[in-house]
């Protein structure tokens, strides 16, 4: 069974690709004859195993650390957007081993969502894990962000070396409490940064106060994010500040940075001797964003930024991270089982910001919740309509000769980018 | 306690106080937009809105025309529950007199008479409402409908394990159309008891249901001057918000 897993599972993939078919059912014919396949080819691995998991910015910071592992030599096996889940991790093994089942890679850091995520680290434990964060996102699938909390706990308890935190998110730090035989290190942001990651617990505490203030006695951080500029950031680590040019925007993706930096430092080896720094910092200041997290295209001359929002914390750190002046604005709000099917979290986000400038065009499937949650704090609206393709031709339409801006769920960031590629050259990632 | 208050460029009507219950700690789902539709829509009827807030180990505030209360989860429960209790006889001699309040989901629940978990630990409530829920291993989850006689149909979103019964001394808010409300059983949704409306619909339950919101509004301000003038809130958001969402799928 096991010589003839491999090559068959390649094969259906082959046969699946034809078909314009998904990436799943080679994972799952593989998994079905072969349930040592996973386990036995990544337990060869030389640096074994890192997981990225939390509820935001994953895929992002996943690519990151592979890009920062790769500036240091190494051969990086990941998983791609979309395949987050254990069948996925399979399928992508499977593109990447030889006929014999070998593959070729001295670390596999794989992206898993945090339900998954239980499921895979149970087969695989991780030699390393990085979690990033707790906020509220698709209550509907997990039921409660405590719950949330759990699954990355477990996560962090089959970890076999190094678990790297989030200081800042009060339900990830506590993880470091449950752990006995790990290595925990964090990475963490310079207080005058926290009030920009207002997490759901502060999210009602006092209205219009400066947000979380610092927590006394934090543990020591690997790597602290200090100071986040227009096209740079400053990051502290071995005692040293360094500053980089950055590609990415969004103070949230910048912070993520800082994480992906903490976890390929416990990989390469922290200290002068180890790591390449100067080239872990070229890297970083490399990185684009991944697929429609804060991306910045080029529509008529002008640039359109997509900003990917997920939850109410999402919503406020864009808001904040992108500032209303000057720019033509958009939002596009689905209510599909990816985005969510509740739009509660509509309400627990402030929209004041874009007082000043309203929103021009409001799309999706719940274009009127959203309309409905502008008149409530006082937003001047342009047009509102359902369908995404006549609203966003209107937008740049209307919006010709200025910058512009979509928020947008994942569903309707999806349909955006379907539209826009009729429009402009815009990468599609497969 | 904070207190918020919205600037008057209009003649207001009077003050009208509402009162949010423990902000802090019950505020998962899109519990501010209830506060928030009410805030405003006072404005609009002509009235000057004061927000107050009350968390837990605050001084109770007196003079409170209306109390809004939200879900929360497991964790926030907790955190309030000794302190609820120790506002129990306040809030039931309010809901007694009168005073219009919306509880949601968590807060629901804790109005009741108790709480039995899943495996069996009763957690009293303060008895405000003659009902009793129960802990199941079933989560609740989707958009809702709701048929009522008082307030037309009523849209939202629920998300509990917690399954309610209703007792002799409360009647439904209304029976469901599409989703499960209380519990899987008899297709009811929600609870109401003198000028209290309790429910376990999100959404938030205010904005795309104004009649609710005008109902407390209306008592609120009925109490404390004797009449209700009403303005006229621009509702067409809200009327469309209700027609695209009513053909949202469960």
């Amino acid at each position: 069974m096991l010589y003839i897993s491999v090559p068959l599972g390649k094969l259906v993939r082959r046969v699946s690709r034809l078909r314009g078919g998904g990436s799943a059912l080679p994972g799952l014919v593989v998994e079905k004859i072969d349930p040592g396949f996973m386990q036995r080819t990544l337990a060869t691995l030389p640096h074994g195993v890192a997981v990225v998991s939390g509820t935001n910015g994953k895929t992002t910071t996943t690519k990151m650390v592979v890009e920062l592992l790769e500036s240091q030599g190494l051969k990086v096996f990941t998983n791609r957007t979309g395949s987050n889940f254990t069948r996925g991790v399979a399928a992508a093994l499977l593109g990447e081993v030889d006929w014999r089942g070998r593959l070729k890679a001295d670390v596999a850091v794989l992206e898993l969502d945090e339900a998954h995520a239980v499921h895979f680290v149970n087969r695989v434990p991780p030699r390393y894990s990085l979690l990033l964060n707790v906020l509220r996102d698709q209550l509907d699938r997990f039921g409660e962000i405590d719950k949330t909390a759990q699954l990355l706990e477990h996560i962090a308890g089959k970890t076999t070396g190094t678990v790297v935190l989030n200081r800042e998110d009060p339900r990830v730090a506590r993880i470091a409490d449950t752990l006995a035989g790990q290595d925990v290190q964090y990475f963490g942001l310079d207080d005058s940064l926290l009030s920009m990651f207002p997490n759901d617990d502060d999210m009602r505490a006092a209205p219009g106060s400066p947000g979380p203030a610092a927590l006394p006695g934090k543990p020591p951080a690997d790597v602290v994010l200090r100071k986040v500029g227009p096209d740079t950031a400053d990051f502290e680590y071995d005692g040293v500040t360094v500053t980089t040019g950055m590609k990415l925007r969004g103070v949230y993706n910048i912070f993520n940075a800082a994480a992906a930096l903490a976890l390929a430092r416990s990989i390469c080896g922290s200290g002068a001797a180890a790591a390449d720094h100067a080239a872990l910092l070229t890297a970083l200041s490399r990185v684009e964003p991944a697929f429609g997290r804060g991306e910045s295209l080029v529509v008529d001359g002008q640039p359109l930024d997509l900003v990917l929002v997920k939850n109410p914390s999402g919503f406020r750190l864009g808001l904040k991270s992108f500032p209303a002046g000057g720019y033509a604005t958009m939002i596009a709000v689905n209510d599909n089982y990816a985005d969510g099917r509740d739009m509660s979290w509509l309400w627990d986000v402030e929209f004041e910001s874009l007082r000043d400038g309203g929103v021009d065009q409001l799309t999706g499937s719940r274009a009127y919740d959203m309309a409905l949650r502008l008149q409530y704090d006082d937003v001047r609206i342009g047009a509102v309509q359902t369908d995404i393709a006549p609203a966003l031709a209107a937008f740049i339409r209307e919006g010709s000769g200025r910058p512009k801006r979509i928020f947008c769920t994942y569903t309707a960031m999806l349909a955006i980018r379907r539209e826009l590629s009729k429009i402009t050259t815009v990468e599609v990632v497969s | 306690m904070t207190a918020e208050s919205t600037g008057t460029g209009q003649d207001s009507k009077g003050t009208i106080r509402v009162l949010q219950l423990y902000p802090r700690d019950m505020n998962i789902y899109g519990d501010w937009g209830n506060a928030l539709v009410l805030k405003q829509r006072i404005y609009w009827h002509g009235y000057t809105p004061e927000l107050l807030e009350y968390n837990v180990g605050d001084e109770f505030p007196a003079d409170v025309d209306l109390i809004v209360g939200g879900g929360g989860q497991d964790s926030g429960q907790l955190v309030i529950q000794d302190d609820l209790h120790s506002q129990a006889a306040v809030l039931s001699r309010l809901a007694e007199d009168g005073t219009p309040m919306l509880v949601i989901c968590g807060l629901y629940q804790l109005f009741g008479r108790f709480f039995k978990t899943r495996l069996g630990t009763v957690i009293p409530g303060i008895g405000v409402l003659d009902v009793e829920t129960h802990g199941t291993e079933e989560r609740l989850i989707g958009n809702v409908k709701v048929a009522t006689e008082e307030f037309g149909e009523v849209l939202g979103y629920e998300n509990h394990s917690g399954q309610t019964t209703l007792g002799a001394g409360v009647r439904p808010l209304g029976t469901t159309a599409k989703g499960t409300g209380n519990n899987s059983s008899d297709g009811l949704e929600g609870a109401r008891y003198k000028n209290v409306v309790a429910s376990y619909l999100h959404g938030s339950l205010l904005p795309k249901n104004p009649a609710i919101a005008d109902f407390l509004i209306r008592t609120a301000a009925e109490r404390r001057f004797g009449t209700f003038e009403p303005g006229n809130p621009d509702d067409r958001f809200a009327v469309l918000a209700r027609e695209h969402a009513a053909r949202r799928p469960r």
